[in-house]
């Protein structure tokens, strides 16, 4: 689960993380009043920055500085509404504009092959990580947690001075510390500071302090463990999933809504991408990825049908089992239960293998179902009916 | 010889008084796994399988009165991890976790401990293995497999079965068939498989199932190109019309910021003298073409 910049900021707050202020703004009002706040406050600049679950926003022009608070009030208004990257932003984060020294990358991840947390710090900071890597990898410098101790104090000061961030030492280490803290505090798979910046200060006689600070912070949740932080869910964007996604995840069912116009129903993850792929193989386009599990029965198997037909684009409907703890029978009772409560009619073909497979071989006869025998089969008269049903009004 | 299991298994089945845990634990015995002890703690005393295993409280009891040297964890995830160091603690060589949803960084002290102990844990979120023939200590169905010489790793479990079925019907039965689970974080790697494979007398030929996320494919085939120059091997990828950013199912199963495709792992396991198939279908077909005879 992605976090929105202000949430997973508030997230390192409470780690005592430093963080610039800010506010968020749902309207150019909101925008303007914030603004008025912090200019008021000694700020010769405020930034505004939209705040939608992809990279690359102020490239699109979605972080902006505004000197007023009227002109805050416009760039806010512009902001708003904008799409980057098919997001439409709903809101924008209001925060101090920092006068920025020096930018720095740190980030705490998940190192699937190492097995470990993974702290990698560059002196490249504002640019994207993988564009570094490519193109300048030596200047990411990194080190793995212990497994059990979590980033030990001399990790985080080889961390630092590599980083060239000697001068803060005590603060980065503290930094660098905290990512580690904070993913294992919230079941973080990424905390990502890009830029983590020296930024300075200047006081009321003129003299000038620089210190480290976060000027930014993406944070990716791990869905699996998510029941263990309740309060977490509400963080989610509601827009970085359909709202059948949602659904389907209150059902138990593993659901992701495409474009394309035949439905899949499948009973395991790797078979439902495979299933999709050979959909689009026949020269199909899959409507979405869903996954019933193990063992689904008969309930399940008529929510999932539900789910797949609520979208209207859905012309056709290729079920897929091969059953293993999952019973062939009972999925075609779904099926049949299903199709006597749909709201329209849909052509379907279904395929079920496996443990009761040829039980269900006939009760989808009796109850005329279309049905194919292999899953190359099933995919190809699955994009014929598509093609047949044509577009829906 | 058959790699991980086999006639030689003393199975112990962590949570066998459990719904799942029954009824798989009943399996594997049915196909002639040696089915030595249960665990369930606070049952400690029971039989399961109709008198037939002991139940035990914990796994350390257990390995002391059965010499129980394989494990097979059903055990929900808020407790799966514990279960695994306590196989491992207890002198289990092999462990297989069947869970799905343990959160991720929760596996890091318990394949550190894994690894501390020197036992192999395959998982978790696996279906766990069959030698055909001598041992099925996991979930996949016993009707798809036949005896051979093949060796199959997968990340899937229904895929696998898709994958499998299609190669006993053409008549290539199997060494052992091995899933390694969809999480990001497991115990064995398609590497540590093919290793396994490649010093196994009974192994000829080489299946491996992947799918999008994470780099473990490419890992795995930048070895085989050295080490497996000269044995039949083909692949198969799922995901390649998998969006990015979006966790398909498997939590492991995920494209970010565009590494993990389908395509990176195509184009690394074809660099590496597999073929790969485009549908699961195919395998059979390719396993003939790259020279398996069996």
């Amino acid at each position: 689960m992605k976090l929105q910049e202000a949430d997973a900021k508030s997230l390192l707050v409470a780690q005592g993380l430093p963080v610039p202020a800010w506010a968020v703004a749902h309207s150019p009002a909101e925008a303007r009043a914030a603004a008025e706040r912090f200019l008021a406050g000694g700020s010769d600049q405020v930034v505004i920055k939209a705040q939608v679950l992809v990279g690359g926003r102020g490239k699109a022009g979605g972080v902006k500085l505004a000197g007023s608070a009227e002109e805050a009030e416009a760039v806010a208004g512009a902001i708003l509404g904008m799409d980057i990257k098919g997001m439409t932003v709903r809101k924008v984060m209001v925060g101090p504009a920092a006068e920025i020294v020096k930018e720095f990358y740190l980030a705490a991840v998940l190192d699937r092959a190492e097995r470990r947390i993974l702290l990698m710090g560059s002196a490249e900071g504002g640019v994207e990580i993988e564009t570094v890597a490519a193109t300048n990898p030596t200047a990411i410098v990194r080190r793995h947690a212990d497994p059990n101790l979590g980033l030990l104090d001399f990790q985080a000061r080889e961390l630092t001075f590599a980083m060239g961030l000697g001068a803060h030492l005590k603060d980065a280490v503290r930094i660098a510390k905290g990512l580690v803290t904070t993913m294992r505090a919230y079941d973080a798979d990424l905390v990502e500071i890009n830029p983590l910046a020296i930024v300075r200060d200047v006081g009321p006689d003129g003299s000038t302090v620089e210190r480290l600070t976060c000027l930014d912070a993406k944070l990716t949740l791990d869905d699996s463990a998510l029941a263990r932080h309740p309060g977490l869910e509400e963080l989610r964007d509601p827009d970085e999933e359909a709202p059948e996604d949602k659904a389907a995840r209150e059902a138990g069912l593993t659901f992701i809504k495409l474009d394309g116009t035949i439905g899949c129903m499948v009973n395991g993850a790797g078979l439902a991408m495979t299933t999709m792929d050979l959909v689009k193989r026949a020269g199909g386009e899959p409507a979405n990825f869903l996954d019933i599990g193990g063992g689904a029965r008969a309930d399940k198997v008529s929510a999932a049908m539900a789910l797949i037909l609520s979208d209207p684009k859905v012309n056709a409907i290729l079920v897929n089992i091969f059953g293993g703890i999952t019973r062939g029978d009972e999925v075609a009772r779904g099926l049949i239960d299903a199709r006597a409560q749909q709201s329209r009619e849909v052509p379907m073909v279904v395929r079920i293998v496996g443990t009761n497979g040829a039980e269900a071989a006939v009760l989808l006869k009796e109850a005329s179902f279309q049905t194919a025998s292999s899953l190359d089969e099933a995919a190809s008269l699955a994009v014929a009916a598509s093609r047949g049903a044509g577009a829906v009004a | 010889m058959s790699i991980l299991i086999g006639r030689e298994t003393r199975l112990l089945v962590q949570g066998i008084t459990g719904r799942e845990g029954a009824f798989h634990a009943g399996a594997s015995q049915a196909y002639g796994t040696n089915v030595v002890a249960g665990v369930t703690p606070g049952k400690g005393g029971q039989t399961a399988l109709d008198g037939s295993v002991p139940v035990y409280d914990t796994v350390a009891e257990a390995v002391a009165q059965t010499g129980a040297n394989t494990s097979l964890i059903f055990v929900p995830a808020a407790g799966a991890p514990d279960a695994v160091m306590e196989a491992a603690t207890a002198g289990i060589a092999t462990i297989f976790c069947i869970t799905e949803g343990i959160p991720a960084l929760d596996m890091i002290p318990a394949v550190e401990m894994v690894r501390a102990h020197g036992a192999r844990l395959i998982g978790p979120n696996c279906p766990g293995a069959t030698s055909p023939g001598r041992a099925k200590v996991g979930i996949i169905p016993a009707s798809i497999h036949r005896e051979g010489r093949v060796g199959v790793v997968s990340r899937s479990g229904t895929l696998t079965y898709e994958a499998v079925q299609a190669m006993t019907d053409a008549g290539l039965g199997q060494s052992t068939c091995v899933g390694i689970g969809g999480d990001p974080i497991i115990g064995t790697t398609f590497l540590d498989v093919l290793q396994l494979f490649a010093d196994d007398d009974e192994t000829d030929a080489i299946v491996l199932i992947g799918e999008i996320g994470g780099a473990a494919e490419e890992t795995a085939a930048a070895w085989a190109a050295d080490h497996l120059r000269d044995i039949p091997k083909v692949a198969f990828i799922a995901g390649r019309t998998a969006p990015e950013g979006k966790r398909m199912g498997h939590a492991g199963a995920i494209i970010s910021g565009g590494a993990g495709t389908a395509a990176s792992k195509v184009a690394a396991l074809e660099a590496a003298g597999f073929r790969v198939a485009e549908s699961p279908t195919e395998l059979p077909g390719l396993l003939r073409e790259a020279g398996y005879r069996g």
